[in-house]
């Protein structure tokens, strides 16, 4: 029954200007659609913590938002594309800790626990496309937090 | 989508339809008046009726212009699914079952296709039943809109009382001076401990609050999962600049934590409410006293 | 910043870019080695949102203070934030936290003194 909209916007990612840009997007955005508070700053929190990947380790790309409609409750769709070296050992990525860059190491794993939904695509050569989905409703089924 | 195809033709029987019912849009709306649906929902006046099926018409005729006469999704509903949901809500409210407000929207097909059949005498017997055939899709198609309309109207309710009913489940008692408890009952899940965590804190900063406590002792089991939980309002409520103390957690309880092998590691617990507010009034530096024997009741 | 007699307050506002608080943290350490600083509070009550990166900032600011002998606290983080650096899977284990920037400038007057007190016991009926 999942509906899927055309990309509401579409924003670039090449300084660390275009960072709080994105944040402010998501954050206004997730907002009009009814989030929570906490699920705002989640949200919020995840985008930058993805559109800080796609800067750094990307070489800059793109972030693209789209507004669902799963039946009852409005969800927010974040696509983080870039054209960088791609992902080599993805299981790794995802693990706490793992870094290749600046931060803690909580880039890809902790923005994975902060959404709903949350997909990589990427192969080394071929860029990455991250794809997290947040409902103002959680789905009922629950989500492993392991 | 097969009606794609043949959308950009001129003449389908889909575009023929659609044609149709802006045509005879009067006279369609004066009809359905008079169904049993429109007359129960539109109880104040007629023409009320009648412009709330236009509404609907336009829709329709805007969904089989598209071409889309199979697709629940097509964008020429959005105008009127607010209005479709409301007339599905108002009959359920009066007492009718899904299955006679289905066939309550099935009873606008018949006035569609007689007058449809009717307007279309000069042409083939073929091109006749193709547009019958292709009302009577579009027509099943609104039913399943106003079904599903229904269906998530009810899921939302659902949804809003679930959430209520957290909210009201989780009462926040100020103990003291800097101190506030949640003591909670009944089997905590995912959903609720989420909550529970977003209450607590919130009181926190409202009562300026140093201690919070959450008492578990009304919580029949503690699995992995609520133990996480635990341990991550703790966490937070740790970066907030407060301390949150557990207690009340049952012998049983406690034999399983240690079974799963849990490790509640810094978390401060106490036996019960009671023992976990003294060490907040301890930590906090005011004792009571014992106004009998003047010595120190809680330290 | 502002400086009120050993302690340093900083007041972090709204959307921080990350040259910003790289910055900010590059001003605190060069304030602390160039006067008698005991103590630095953060007031993060009017930031919506910490992530992995500004968590990294607040954690270095502490741990380069401490370098110095200087105490660092944060104070007034909402509760929002609070919970999604949880989930994120940042405790920031190092830091001190208030949950305002008047008790956290307390907690440092009392670590001052050299009798740590913890307030004056108060006789309740």
């Amino acid at each position: 029954m999942q509906t899927v909209g055309c990309v509401d916007a579409r924003l670039p990612i090449h300084s660390d200007m275009d960072l709080v840009w994105v944040r402010q997007h998501v954050r206004q955005t997730a907002a009009q659609l009814g989030f929570g508070l906490v699920e705002q700053t989640k949200l919020v929190t995840a985008a930058s913590e993805l559109a800080r990947n796609t800067l750094v380790h990307g070489g800059g790309g793109e972030v693209e938002a789209t507004v669902l409609r799963n039946g009852h409750a409005p969800g927010l769709r974040l696509a983080f594309i870039d054209e960088g070296p791609g992902i080599a050992d993805l299981e790794r990525a995802l693990s706490d800790g793992y870094t290749s860059g600046d931060g803690l190491g909580m880039g890809l794993g902790g923005a994975r626990r902060l959404v709903h939904e949350f997909a990589v695509d990427s192969s080394p050569g071929n860029g990455t496309t991250v794809t997290v989905t947040s409902w103002t409703v959680r789905p009922p089924r629950h989500r492993e937090e392991h | 989508m097969p009606e794609h195809e043949t959308a950009g033709q001129h003449g389908s029987p889909a575009r023929e339809v659609g044609d149709f019912l802006r045509r005879r849009r009067e006279q369609v709306a004066q009809r359905w008046a008079d169904t049993p649906l429109f007359r129960t929902v539109f109880t104040v006046s007629r023409d009320e009726a009648v412009e709330a099926g236009k509404a609907v018409i336009e829709a329709l005729a805007a969904v089989a212009s598209a071409g889309r006469v199979e697709d629940t999704e097509a964008d020429g509903f959005t105008v009127v699914r607010e209005q479709l949901t409301r007339t599905a809500a108002a009959r359920s409210r009066a007492g009718a079952g899904s299955a006679q407000v289905s066939n309550e929207v099935d009873a606008l097909r018949p006035p569609v296709v007689d007058l449809l059949v009717a307007d279309l005498s000069q042409s083939s017997a073929e091109h006749v039943r193709e547009c019958a055939t292709a009302a009577t899709v579009l027509m099943g198609t609104l039913r399943l809109v106003v079904m599903e309309s229904a269906l998530n109207e009810g899921r939302a309710l659902i949804d809003r009382q679930r959430m209520e009913l957290l909210e009201t489940a989780t009462p926040v008692i100020k103990l003291w001076d800097g101190i506030v408890a949640v003591p909670l009952i009944g089997t905590l899940d995912s959903a609720r401990s989420q909550v529970v965590m977003e209450t607590l804190l919130e009181s926190v900063v409202d009562q300026h609050a140093r201690f919070a406590i959450l008492d578990i002792t009304g919580v029949p089991t503690v699995d992995s999962l609520v133990a996480q939980h635990l341990m991550k309002t703790v966490a937070a409520a740790r970066l907030m600049g407060a301390e949150c103390i557990v207690s009340g957690i049952r012998p049983a309880i406690a034999q399983t934590i240690v079974h799963l092998g849990l490790d509640l590691g810094t978390v401060v617990t106490r036996a019960s409410l009671a023992d976990a507010l003294a060490y907040a009034l301890d930590q906090q530096g005011s004792g009571i006293v014992d106004p009998v024997s003047r010595g120190a009741v809680a330290r | 910043m502002l400086r009120l007699g050993d302690v340093l307050l900083v007041t972090l506002q709204g959307d921080l870019h990350d040259s910003t608080a790289e910055q900010l943290q590059q001003d605190i350490s060069e304030t602390i080695a160039s006067s008698s600083t005991t103590g630095v509070v953060i007031d993060l009550s009017g930031v919506e949102m910490v992530d992995s990166f500004l968590g990294r900032v607040l954690a270095e600011i502490a741990a380069k203070a401490g370098l110095l002998a200087a105490q660092t606290v944060v104070a007034g983080m909402r509760p929002a934030v609070a919970i999604t650096l949880v989930e994120l899977g940042l405790t920031l284990p190092g830091l001190r936290t208030a949950l305002t920037t008047e008790d956290a400038l307390g907690l440092l007057a009392g670590e001052a003194s050299p009798y740590r007190s913890r307030g004056t016991r108060r006789e309740s009926p």
